[in-house]
């Protein structure tokens, strides 16, 4: 290598390294404070702590609710993602698969369904489905989640497919399995890498969510974003707790990262070039 | 097929999935631009009254704040947004030792809702910039920048490109490692400068990257709701709501259903012009391969 490939490299690594601590600054400054006591916070807010507590973190834990409200993300996301990947993965064989009129129209109306941004319907939705939500609001947002996720995924699903030969299925019909059969058994096994996308894009947009949740869930259903919202509102002026709920809210989704770092970047590099 | 096998196969595979599709997504869509035309207070109909709703909508200055607001705020997003994670992504694909360590530090933000991003943000302009700026007398930072309309607007845009540039930046970096090796050792060879192959080589033969990520982010910016509410809510006195938050706002809390869902339509409207043109403007740069 060069000298001045070499010098270049360096300053890369340089220009890189300081964004990568601009980026993660915010951070930093929310887990320092929350083991700081609040007079501490006020006087310093960027130094490391004098002294360490946590207290913050006990209050939060039971005020944010924080175990309910996890549970509550956890149940929702789960539940929302598995059932968009079973549905959403039959749609697009169906549509791929059958060569006729109607299933291109359908195919089309769900691609061009993407641009709608969910706020142009939020008014009549809530007045269409105001008795669903107060009967079970948990899984009418789950409902609703399948109903505006199906778009996306049906079309990732759908170019997958296209790539696989369709003497597979032929092969399996030949063999005597009925249509369910032959998708569940053979056609879908062979999907993972795309069920992996499929699952990571709405695993992100559902956990994080907020609009949606804030309009339809009720106190006992509270999502971990909706819950740490409120819990920041009403105790903002206690910065150390309002630190720590953040704190709170941050780690359970960065971990799950971290552990699946690859499926993410891939996932996501998939679902964008489609 | 027989015709009976076909559609029970359709109903089997596609049934479901297209009725909860049509239920959630396509009923309430067809719904809110008919309620636009009626008198609808969110519970019943009475008559219909034409373009009264939009006569309305466009008749309300707060609605005009916020469409300037909001076009400013996509343009400014879309450029800042887009210019961080292209530079992102070469850094991240130098073929540094650290790529991997970096890259993870762009993309945390992108993990985490913006409602959480925002009120940590709101805690910086609010409580740490401004106890630091009294420390050191920073004249800057004194009044907490999301008081002041101006202000808050770069507030909103620093978050945000903070949030979105590390999905961006995977976009980018599908891109260009897409490019295959022999393209860029030729160019290399023909004595082109680093300068060089990235406009002339690298940038036209990712354009589809710059298609999508400049899509994504032209609809993240006119969708943008949960960054707004957490950091400035959209004070001070409404100056600072993006389009989402006023629609949220004027059928919510005010209780103006009627004309909320047009200035919903109106959103609409303006955002699917506003990808259409784009998508096929990008289009054109794409190289066929």
């Amino acid at each position: 290598m060069t000298r001045r490939a070499r010098l270049g490299k360096r300053i890369t690594f340089g220009v890189g390294i300081t964004l990568a601590f601009a980026y993660f600054f915010p951070f930093f400054l929310v887990f320092v404070n929350s083991v700081k006591l609040k007079y501490d916070i006020l006087a310093n807010p960027l130094s490391i702590p004098l002294e360490i507590t946590w207290d913050n973190f006990e209050q939060a834990f039971t005020k944010m609710n924080f175990f309910r409200a996890l549970t509550n993300s956890l149940i929702i996301t789960v539940l929302s993602v598995s059932l968009l990947i079973i549905f959403s993965s039959m749609l697009a064989y169906y549509l791929a698969r059958a060569k006729n009129k109607v299933s291109k129209y359908i195919f089309l109306v769900l691609v061009a369904s993407m641009i709608v941004p969910f706020q142009a319907l939020m008014i009549p939705f809530m007045a269409r489905f105001a008795p669903l939500v107060s009967y079970n609001n948990r899984g009418a947002l789950i409902f609703f989640y399948i109903g505006f996720g199906t778009a996306l995924s049906t079309f990732l699903y759908h170019g997958f497919i296209s790539t696989i030969p369709t003497e597979i299925d032929e092969a399996a019909s030949i063999d005597g399995a009925s249509d369910m059969v032959a998708f569940w058994k053979i056609i879908f096994p062979m999907m993972r890498p795309i069920t992996a996308t499929v699952a990571i894009i709405n695993a992100l947009w559902i956990w994080n969510d907020f609009l949606l949740p804030r309009l339809v869930l009720d106190e006992a259903s509270q999502t971990l974003p909706l819950s740490t919202y409120l819990f920041y509102g009403q105790y903002s002026v206690e910065y150390g707790q309002a630190m720590a709920g953040l704190a709170l809210a941050v780690i359970p989704i960065v971990i799950f990262y971290l552990i699946l770092q690859k499926q993410f970047i891939s996932g996501i590099s998939q679902g964008a070039v489609k | 097929m027989p015709k009976a096998r076909a559609v029970k196969k359709f109903l089997k595979f596609a049934g479901l999935p297209l009725a909860i599709f049509t239920i959630v997504l396509v009923v309430p869509f067809v719904n809110g631009f008919y309620y636009t035309f009626t008198d609808w207070d969110g519970f019943k109909i009475t008559k219909l009254v034409g373009f009264t709703n939009y006569a309305d909508s466009f008749a309300d200055p707060k609605f005009w704040t916020t469409l300037r607001f909001t076009a400013l705020f996509v343009v400014v997003s879309l450029i800042l947004v887009n210019v961080v994670a292209f530079g992102l992504a070469l850094i991240v694909t130098a073929k540094l030792r650290s790529a991997n360590f970096l890259r993870t530090f762009f993309f945390v933000p992108n993990l985490i809702g913006g409602v959480v991003l925002g009120v940590i943000w709101q805690f910086i302009f609010n409580s740490a910039l401004v106890s630091l700026a009294n420390k050191y007398d920073w004249e800057i930072f004194k009044q907490s920048w999301l008081q002041d309309t101006n202000k808050a607007f770069w507030a909103l845009i620093i978050v945000t490109v903070w949030q979105s540039s590390g999905y961006m930046m995977i976009v980018y970096i599908t891109g260009l490692v897409s490019i295959e090796n022999d393209v860029l050792e030729a160019s290399q060879i023909d004595g082109a400068s680093p300068l060089r192959t990235l406009f002339s080589i690298k940038i036209p033969l990712m354009a589809q990257a710059f298609t999508i990520a400049l899509f994504l982010t032209l609809r993240g910016g006119f969708m943008a709701y949960d960054v707004n509410v957490a950091l400035t809510d959209g004070g001070p006195f409404r100056t600072t709501e993006l389009i989402s938050l006023h629609i949220f706002q004027d059928a919510f809390l005010e209780g103006d259903f009627g004309t909320g869902q047009s200035k919903a339509v109106i959103m609409f409207l303006i955002v699917a012009i506003a990808a259409l043109v784009q998508v096929s403007v990008s289009k054109r740069y794409e190289v066929q391969r």
